[in-house]
């Protein structure tokens, strides 16, 4: 039963070949196999939105893959998204900026599901954001500096201020 | 580690994965797993083996003609609410999808995954119903072809054989395009929704209805044609009086109830959506509803 699969993956750039039991959903392969624990995990069936990342380009929820499914994938994950020498992500920099974290548990979600959204929709408005934002979960209630990050890193990568 | 355990097989052609199907015992097919996957985290099912579709060619072709839209069975939503053919010969399914999940579902979710799923919820499925959809299926007997007025036979359970996959799935367009709509109401944006209702509707120049297709997903254990509203409307002006007419006698089907929605409040959303989704129709006709 259940016989373990060989699968090899790039994530953030970094090439890994891995055999995982087939069971074993995306997120969990992050963080359990490759140490990449940034990758949050809260429901585990797709509800809550702390488990986004970036699957060939498309924004995704990780545990709703299993692992060998993304075998010659190419991921990316919150892990990636600062520059090698430590500068942060225009959304990063926003996020702390603006206060749109306060656990930080949905933070790694929230900004990959909004990498994804502002690439396809650069001029986003608020209502834009917010139903983006719909499918990931915050439970400090921080949805209003959240949104207020994210309309702040748009301008920033449509290159209009910062 | 949240699922069971399982084989995973990855079938490289259609053919391959029948022959899976046939020798195997418990065997549940994955397709965009966003149904499946949460029922298998949380162990509802605990299939022995699971057979991932993702890999064979020829599921996710599109094509249009005159007279129809043919979909692969393992097209995404994001590809179709990307779709020009869609947006152009498809809009009320454009309207659908943009509240099926969010767009990290849907980059993910398919079309067949969706109807094979069946939830009487499924937006995808109510607007299949709208358009009499026909879906391919394909056996180790050969190819069936499965309208879908007899598609669901039950709650979530499509007239599919364990033996058979779904391939294709064909919507017969109007020779006069519609004016359409897609409604729902729903507790957040991207939940399943309580009650959804479509409608496709053709007007005569003076604003007579003289054609009209309305569906209702979420009332009920599976997805419904409102024929009897559709008859009782043609022939009549697409005016207020006639919406709320309709509204009453769809308000009059069998709704189910469950642990969080009453019946009775189902009934109620029947026929608030019913009323909006035929006037919204109407405003999208050619002449708009002004005779």
């Amino acid at each position: 039963m259940s016989e373990k699969k060989s699968i090899t993956i790039k994530v953030n750039g970094i090439s890994h070949s891995l055999e995982v039991e087939p069971r074993m959903h995306l997120g969990d392969m992050l963080r359990l196999e490759l140490n990449l624990t940034g990758t949050h995990l809260g429901c585990e069936h797709g509800v809550c939105g702390a488990c986004t990342l970036i699957f060939n380009g498309e924004a995704v929820r990780s545990c709703l893959m299993l692992a060998v499914q993304a075998d010659g994938a190419e991921i990316t994950t919150i892990e990636g998204m600062a520059l090698p020498d430590g500068t942060l992500h225009p959304l990063q920099l926003a996020f702390h900026e603006h206060h749109g974290l306060q656990c930080g548990f949905c933070t790694p979600g929230m900004i990959m599901s909004l990498v994804a959204y502002l690439q396809d929709n650069p001029s986003a408005d608020e209502a834009n954001i917010r139903e983006a934002l719909s499918g990931n979960i915050c439970r400090c209630t921080g949805y209003q500096a959240i949104v207020k990050s994210a309309l702040s890193a748009a301008e920033v990568m449509r290159g209009e201020t910062g | 580690m949240k699922s069971a355990q399982f084989d995973y097989h990855k079938p490289k052609n259609l053919n391959e994965a029948i022959a899976l199907l046939g020798r195997l015992e418990d065997a549940k097919l994955l397709a965009g797993g966003q149904s499946l996957v949460p029922m298998m985290n949380m162990r509802f099912v605990q299939p022995a083996h699971v057979i991932d579709v993702n890999g064979i060619a020829g599921l996710t072709q599109m094509s249009a003609d005159v007279s129809s839209v043919t979909i692969g069975a393992m097209v995404r939503q994001a590809e179709l609410l990307r779709s020009k053919v869609i947006a152009r010969d498809l809009p009320v399914m454009a309207e659908a999808l943009r509240c099926v999940g969010h767009f990290q579902t849907r980059s993910r979710g398919t079309i067949g995954g969706s109807l094979c799923h069946l939830d009487p919820s499924a937006e995808l499925a109510v607007v299949a119903a709208l358009y009499d959809a026909e879906i391919s299926v394909q056996g180790p007997g050969g190819e069936r072809v499965i309208a879908f007025p007899q598609w669901p036979l039950a709650y979530m359970m499509p007239s599919v054989r364990p033996d058979e996959i779904a391939t294709k799935i064909s919507f017969p367009l109007w020779s006069d395009p519609p004016g359409y709509s897609f409604v729902e109401f729903a507790r957040r944006h991207g939940d399943f929704a309580i009650v959804a209702a479509a409608c496709l509707i053709n007007l005569d120049s003076s604003g007579i209805i003289t054609k009209c297709s309305l569906s209702i997903g979420g009332a009920d254990q599976i997805v419904h044609r409102l024929g009897n509203v559709e008859t009782s409307i043609i022939g009549h002006l697409a005016n207020e009086e006639i919406f709320e007419f309709a509204g009453d006698l769809a308000g009059n089907m069998d709704t189910m109830d469950d642990a969080y929605v009453s019946g009775a409040y189902r009934k109620r959303l029947v026929r608030v959506l019913c009323r909006r989704v035929l006037k919204k129709a109407v405003e999208r006709t050619k002449s708009g509803g002004q005779a």
